[in-house]
């Protein structure tokens, strides 16, 4: 059974098919790439998959459960998260701070046991702390714990906009747009981050990229939309030789 | 110095300044230093304190824009008053009865206006608890139970300077518990970007609801402390410049500064009374304080920070961080 | 009182909720913040109307003009000074800002004329028209009319003219408005001049409906036409302009049919149904939030 898989999923806004016909099956720890030209919806099949949009169409089933209807939250408890391709970090908070909120669902403490400090906080909000930390080692981010997010400089606050993501313990994680912004030396050590969370996590990864080169260097498999169509799906080497991609890219 | 020492040291600074304040107020209470005048203006800084960290909640922290505070205040005003008028217990159990009672219901209008506002932007919150203000006042002034204009008369005296001091102290640890969990981090994500806070796991609507809840439920809680010392109640001391007040405190102080809002409290409870001509300027003053604050200086005089004794005994402030016992930061 | 009478009677104040609506809905069209001094706006004109005609003695017609000049000229000095340097700031800044200029404004009046009410000069011969049964007054008639010719010289104005046509452009993006090159700035400026000019005249028109000022008076009616306008769609100017006659005519309704005290109530009790059921407004689409 797929990680995901979703059929026929679609969305219509005010008559305007966004997406429509949208089948893709990733499996588990799999690198996928979403590409397609300016508009052509990429960003919305995050936000069907999240539950930001609830979609007009189709299924998508995660672990065999179709989540479809489910409030975002409950999607990121299920094992879905993102991050953004405009950066939404929590600015005026610490870095650590920022990936602690991503631990919330997997904390037990009651409003009460928080209140008064009972030893369920002590314990959980220590372990959270010990937990943030490790993972912003990962990261080269472990001496930055204490810096306001919005002082980071742009590449670091990409980073952390991944560590926070991981941070809710996903099986699927999405990023949209990951290296846009950065300079060739940065999307290089990107490329290796995303190689390494793989690994390191364990999870299947989704991503949407402008940049040809890192997608086609690091997906095993492509996905191609255009006018929220699927035109094209197979491996690098299948996609770059795709007429019909081609077409879409050069505007045929 | 470990971990364990520096919590207890923290926690007993806090309790012993928490223990001195008390006494010194008491001592001069006793020798009439602080003449009733003057313990009236003591007891409305709590009830101000009471105010203005139950506001901060909701709109510092939160970051929802509520302008009918006023509202829920005169709600656990008048059902703390009723209720007390209504049973027959011993006065120090009778009073937090009454005034938890009080908190309640205003805590359950908090629901009642919370549930429509907040699943909206905060345009709208803020003209629909403007709204919710005036609607409690002009309802207050309609029914029989609550004495309509003429006011509600002949409470018990059943407030003191030790319940008031006591119960500001109670529910301005509880918030800055709350704030300080991660529950309070849920809540603090919603001002910061609503969309992220959801998308990394957090339900926001429970927490818009449960904080904006709890604001007025001690709002309720500071309303039942007025209407049990003042002993009457006039729906006109709960309108709209009622809540203009409160905020005025929140904004000056810092939204997302308890330290702030306690400080600001005192500052504007005082000085109206220190300057008689300031009174009649106030609110003129205030409204300027307002646009002055947000164009110059919007974090507030002290901006999201909170300064702790041992800090200002050290000497040096940190910036306001919602975990500042965070195990094992290096200082 | 008839049906009819109730029904003209809510036309009539339902037309001034139109005018001052359509200045909250275009300052939120445009900048996205609702202003809440606008209510002051209308106690603004009545005010100086009030002042021009008793203490200067100025015909009717100059001290209207007057009135709507600086009411407009106030409208352009509060962006200017008080929302524009707050337009990237975060909203509830912004806000707070707006609750301070709307408190500045009643306060400053309250310091210069005190807080009693004052009698409203009359402007229009009271004297009401019969019509069979009907009693219509010459108020009535005059606030129904000039109502319905500023909307539509305002909606002529907003398809029409080149100005028009920039302050739909400044709603939809700022930045790709400055880019085709509309100045933002004086795009804004124009749009709080025309809100406060139609406020003005909402307000000689309110106080002309029920001739009694004070500071504060700028509140309620400020509230209800905030209403109408979310009723109609906030945003959207012939949503404005609907909301405003079913707040009117509901208004009537209730103050003749169930009770008057109850009236502000279900005002209040209109807006927080249409944000429960549907947000956008009558004529509102619901538009998701860009992720």
């Amino acid at each position: 059974m797929p990680l995901l898989e979703t059929r026929d999923l679609g969305i219509t806004f005010g008559g305007l098919r966004a997406v429509g016909d949208f089948n893709i099956k990733i499996e588990e720890q799999e690198l996928m790439g979403l590409i397609g030209p300016n508009g052509a919806g990429k960003t919305t099949v995050f936000n069907l998959l999240t539950g930001v949009y609830l979609p007009t169409e189709g299924v998508i089933n995660l672990d065999g459960e179709n989540i479809v209807g489910k409030k975002p939250y409950e999607i990121v408890q299920k094992g879905i998260s993102r991050t953004f391709q405009n950066i939404r970090l929590f600015k005026d908070l610490s870095v650590i701070d920022n990936v602690k909120m991503a631990f919330h669902h997997k904390m037990k403490y009651s409003t009460i046991a928080g209140i008064l400090r009972l030893p369920s906080y002590w314990k959980e909000e220590k372990e959270i702390h010990e937990k943030s930390l490790e993972l912003l080692k990962l990261f080269n981010m472990d001496h930055l714990a204490y810096t306001t997010a919005k002082n980071l400089p742009y590449g670091q606050q990409r980073k952390l906009e991944i560590a926070r993501a991981l941070a809710a313990n996903p099986k699927l994680l999405l990023l949209d747009e990951p290296a846009a912004g950065m300079n060739p030396n940065e999307t290089k050590e990107l490329m290796e981050t995303i190689h390494f969370i793989r690994d390191k996590f364990k999870i299947a990864i989704l991503l949407i990229e402008h940049d040809m080169g890192l997608v086609m260097g690091i997906c095993e498999k492509i996905v191609v939309i255009d006018y929220g169509m699927i035109i094209a799906t197979g491996t690098p080497e299948e996609i770059k030789k795709n007429k019909k991609v081609i077409g879409a890219y050069l505007g045929e | 110095m470990s971990r364990m020492d520096k919590k207890l040291k923290s926690y007993s600074i806090n309790i012993g300044a928490i223990l001195v304040i008390y006494i010194l107020l008491t001592l001069l209470m006793k020798f009439g230093i602080i003449n009733s005048y003057y313990e009236v203006i003591v007891i409305s800084i709590g009830i101000n304190i009471i105010m203005a960290t139950s506001l901060n909640l909701a709109t510092g922290y939160l970051g929802q824009l509520a302008l009918g505070h006023a509202g829920f205040m005169a709600v656990g005003a008048y059902v703390s008053a009723i209720c007390t008028s209504h049973m027959n217990l011993p006065d120090t159990l009778q009073l937090i009865v009454s005034i938890l009672v009080g908190g309640i219901v205003a805590g359950l209008f908090g629901i009642l206006v919370g549930i429509p506002a907040l699943r909206l932007k905060g345009d709208y919150l803020a003209i629909i608890t403007l709204a919710f203000g005036e609607i409690i006042r002009v309802i207050i002034l309609n029914l029989n139970i609550t004495g309509g204009a003429r006011g509600l008369k002949g409470i018990p005296l059943l407030t003191s300077f030790n319940s008031v001091y006591w119960i500001t102290i109670i529910i301005v640890a509880i918030i800055y518990t709350l704030i300080h969990s991660r529950h309070g981090r849920a809540i603090i994500s919603i001002r910061e970007d609503e969309i992220a806070a959801e998308s990394v796991g957090i339900p926001t609507t429970y927490y818009k609801n449960f904080a904006f809840s709890l604001a007025a439920f001690f709002a309720g809680i500071g309303g039942g402390l007025y209407a049990h010392y003042y002993t009457v109640l006039d729906p006109g001391s709960f309108d709209f410049m009622r809540s203009i007040e409160i905020l005025i405190i929140v904004v000056l102080g810092g939204m997302g500064s308890l330290t702030g809002s306690i400080v600001a409290a005192i500052v504007l409870t005082i000085l109206p009374q220190l300057l008689m001509d300031f009174a009649d300027w106030r609110m003129l003053i205030y409204s300027i304080i307002l646009v002055i604050m947000m164009l110059f200086r919007p974090e507030g005089l002290f901006g999201k920070k909170e300064f702790s004794l041992i800090t200002l005994l050290k000497g040096k402030q940190h910036a306001f961080n919602p975990t500042p016992n965070s195990h094992g930061r290096s200082e | 009182m008839t049906f009819l009478q109730q029904l003209i009677n809510g036309i009539h104040v339902g037309s001034i909720y139109a005018l001052i609506a359509l200045g909250y809905t275009m300052v939120y069209g445009i900048i996205k913040l609702i202003n809440f001094a606008h209510g002051d706006i209308i106690m603004m004109g009545a005010y100086i109307t009030f002042v021009s005609l008793i203490m200067f003695n100025v015909p009717i017609w100059m001290a209207v003009i007057i009135a709507i000049l600086i009411c407009l000229i106030s409208g352009i000095l509060i962006e200017r000074i008080a929302y524009k340097p707050l337009r990237n700031a975060p909203r509830i800044s912004a806000r707070i800002t707006a609750i301070g200029v709307s408190l500045f404004i009643e306060n400053l009046f309250f310091k210069i004329f005190g807080g009693n009410p004052r009698p409203f000069p009359v402007l229009i011969d009271p004297t009401p028209i019969s019509l069979g049964s009907l009693q219509i007054s010459m108020v009535t008639i005059v606030t129904i009319v000039v109502s319905i010719l500023l909307m539509i010289a305002l909606d002529l104005f907003v398809k029409k003219t080149k100005t028009g046509k920039a302050m739909r452009a400044v709603s939809e993006d700022h930045g790709a408005a400055q880019l085709m090159g509309i100045n933002v700035n004086t795009t804004i400026s124009i749009t709080f001049a025309i809100g406060s000019m139609l406020a003005a005249v909402g307000g000689i028109l309110y106080s002309t409906a029920y001739p009694q000022i004070d500071p504060f008076m700028g509140m309620m009616p400020g509230l209800k036409a905030f209403v109408a306008a979310v009723l109609g769609g906030i945003g959207i100017i012939p949503g404005a302009m609907l909301g405003g006659f079913i707040m009117g005519i509901a208004e009537s309704f209730t103050k003749g049919y169930i009770s008057s005290q109850l009236a502000d109530a279900v005002v209040f009790g209109i807006l927080i149904l249409v944000l429960s059921l549907k947000p956008s407004g009558i004529f509102g689409k619901n538009v998701k939030e860009k992720v």
